[in-house]
C-alpha cells in the first residue's frame, strides 16, 4: 500500500523536475544564443543564411508548443495531460512575444497559465480518483481519431503552406501595442468590450449557481 | 530553417488544432475534453496574431480579437468546470459516456 501511494507522487516530482529543467535549459540556450552566436556569425558569414538566434528560439518555442500538445492528446494520465497543457500554453505565449504582441502574451500568461490551468488542475484533483491514476484519462476510438488527425494535418498544412497569402513585404510593428489596443477597445470595439464584461458577470454567477450544493430543507 | 514567416506560425496553429480535435473526440474524461478545447482556442489565437503581424494594414484588430478569445475561453473554462463538478457530485464519475440520463 505504501509503495503504491508513493509511486505516483514520485512520478509527479520527476515530471515537475523535468519541466523546470526544460525551462532552465531553454533560458540557458537563450543566453548562449544571445551572447555566443552573434560573435560566431562574422566567422561563418560565408554560410549564407545561417539561422539567427531569434530563429532558433522560435523553433524551440514552436517545438515546445507542439510536443506539449501531443502530450495533452496522447497521455494516459490526466495530471500529465494538465501539466503538458502548461507547456503548450507557454509555447503559444512565446510565439506571441515573437509576433510583437506583448500585451496578448502577458494576458496569455496571466489568464491561461495563472487562471485556467489552475482551474483545470483543481477540477482534476477534485474529481479523479487517486487509486486508478494509471487509467484516469481513457480514450475511445483512437483509430478514427488518428485518421482525422492525419487528414486535418495534411489538408490544413497544405492550405497553410501553399496558399498565396497577402503578406506585407516587411512586417509592420506597432510602436505602442498597449496604447493602440486600449484605444481600439474604447472606440471601435466598445460594444463587444462591454458585452464581454456582461459575459464575465454572467459566468461568475452561473458557475456559483451550477457548482454549489443544494441545501435540502 | 530560415527566418520564421507566416506559414511557420500557421503550421504551429494547424498542429495545435489537429491535436486539440483529436483530444476532443477521443477522450471520455470531461476535463480531458476541456483541455482539447483550450488547445483549439489557442490554435485560433496563434493564427489571429500571426495574420495581424504579417498583414500590410497597421491596425491591431487581430490582437484585439485574440484578447476577446482569451476572455471567452476563461469564461468557458469556469462554467464548464462548474458543470463537471456538478456532474461528479450527482454521478460520482466524470466519464462523459455515463452522463447520458437525458437519453432515457
Amino acid at each position: 500500500m505504501a509503495e503504491t501511494s508513493e509511486r505516483p507522487s514520485r512520478y509527479i516530482e520527476t515530471l515537475v523536475g523535468a519541466v523546470l529543467l526544460i525551462i532552465t535549459a531553454g533560458f540557458i540556450l537563450w543566453m548562449i544564443a544571445r551572447t555566443v552566436l552573434p560573435n560566431l556569425v562574422p566567422v561563418a558569414q560565408e554560410g549564407a543564411n545561417l539561422a539567427k538566434p531569434s530563429d532558433l528560439i522560435f523553433y524551440v518555442m514552436a517545438g515546445l508548443a507542439i510536443v506539449s500538445a501531443a502530450g495533452v492528446a496522447f497521455s494516459r494520465n490526466i495530471i500529465y495531460s494538465a501539466l503538458a497543457l502548461l507547456g503548450a500554453l507557454l509555447g503559444a505565449g512565446g510565439l506571441y512575444v515573437f509576433l510583437n504582441a506583448d500585451y496578448v502574451a502577458i494576458s496569455q500568461l496571466l489568464i491561461y497559465v495563472g487562471g485556467v490551468l489552475v482551474l483545470i488542475l483543481f477540477a482534476v484533483m477534485l474529481t479523479s480518483k487517486i487509486s486508478d491514476q494509471k487509467h484516469s484519462n481513457p480514450s475511445v476510438g483512437t483509430l478514427p481519431g488518428l485518421v482525422l488527425l492525419v487528414a486535418l494535418l495534411g489538408v490544413m498544412g497544405y492550405v497553410a503552406t501553399r496558399s498565396p497569402w497577402l503578406t506585407a513585404s516587411s512586417p509592420f510593428d506597432a510602436p505602442q501595442t498597449s496604447f493602440t489596443i486600449g484605444s481600439l477597445f474604447l472606440r471601435e470595439y466598445l460594444l463587444p468590450f462591454e458585452v464581454s464584461s456582461l459575459v464575465l458577470l454572467a459566468t461568475l454567477i452561473g458557475a456559483v449557481v451550477i457548482a454549489r450544493k443544494e441545501i435540502k430543507e | 530553417m530560415g527566418a520564421p514567416g507566416l506559414p511557420h506560425y500557421l503550421i504551429v496553429g494547424v498542429v495545435l488544432f489537429a491535436l486539440g480535435t483529436y483530444t476532443v473526440i477521443t477522450r471520455t474524461n470531461a476535463v480531458g475534453i476541456l483541455m482539447g478545447v483550450e488547445l483549439i482556442l489557442n490554435a485560433a489565437n496563434v493564427n489571429f496574431v500571426a495574420f495581424q503581424r504579417f498583414n500590410p494594414s497597421p491596425l491591431l484588430t487581430g490582437q484585439v480579437f485574440a484578447l476577446f478569445v482569451i476572455v471567452l475561453a476563461a469564461a468557458e473554462a469556469a462554467v464548464a468546470l462548474a458543470i463537471v463538478l456538478a456532474i461528479y457530485m450527482n454521478m460520482k464519475s466524470i466519464d462523459v459516456s455515463h452522463a447520458s440520463s437525458l437519453k432515457d
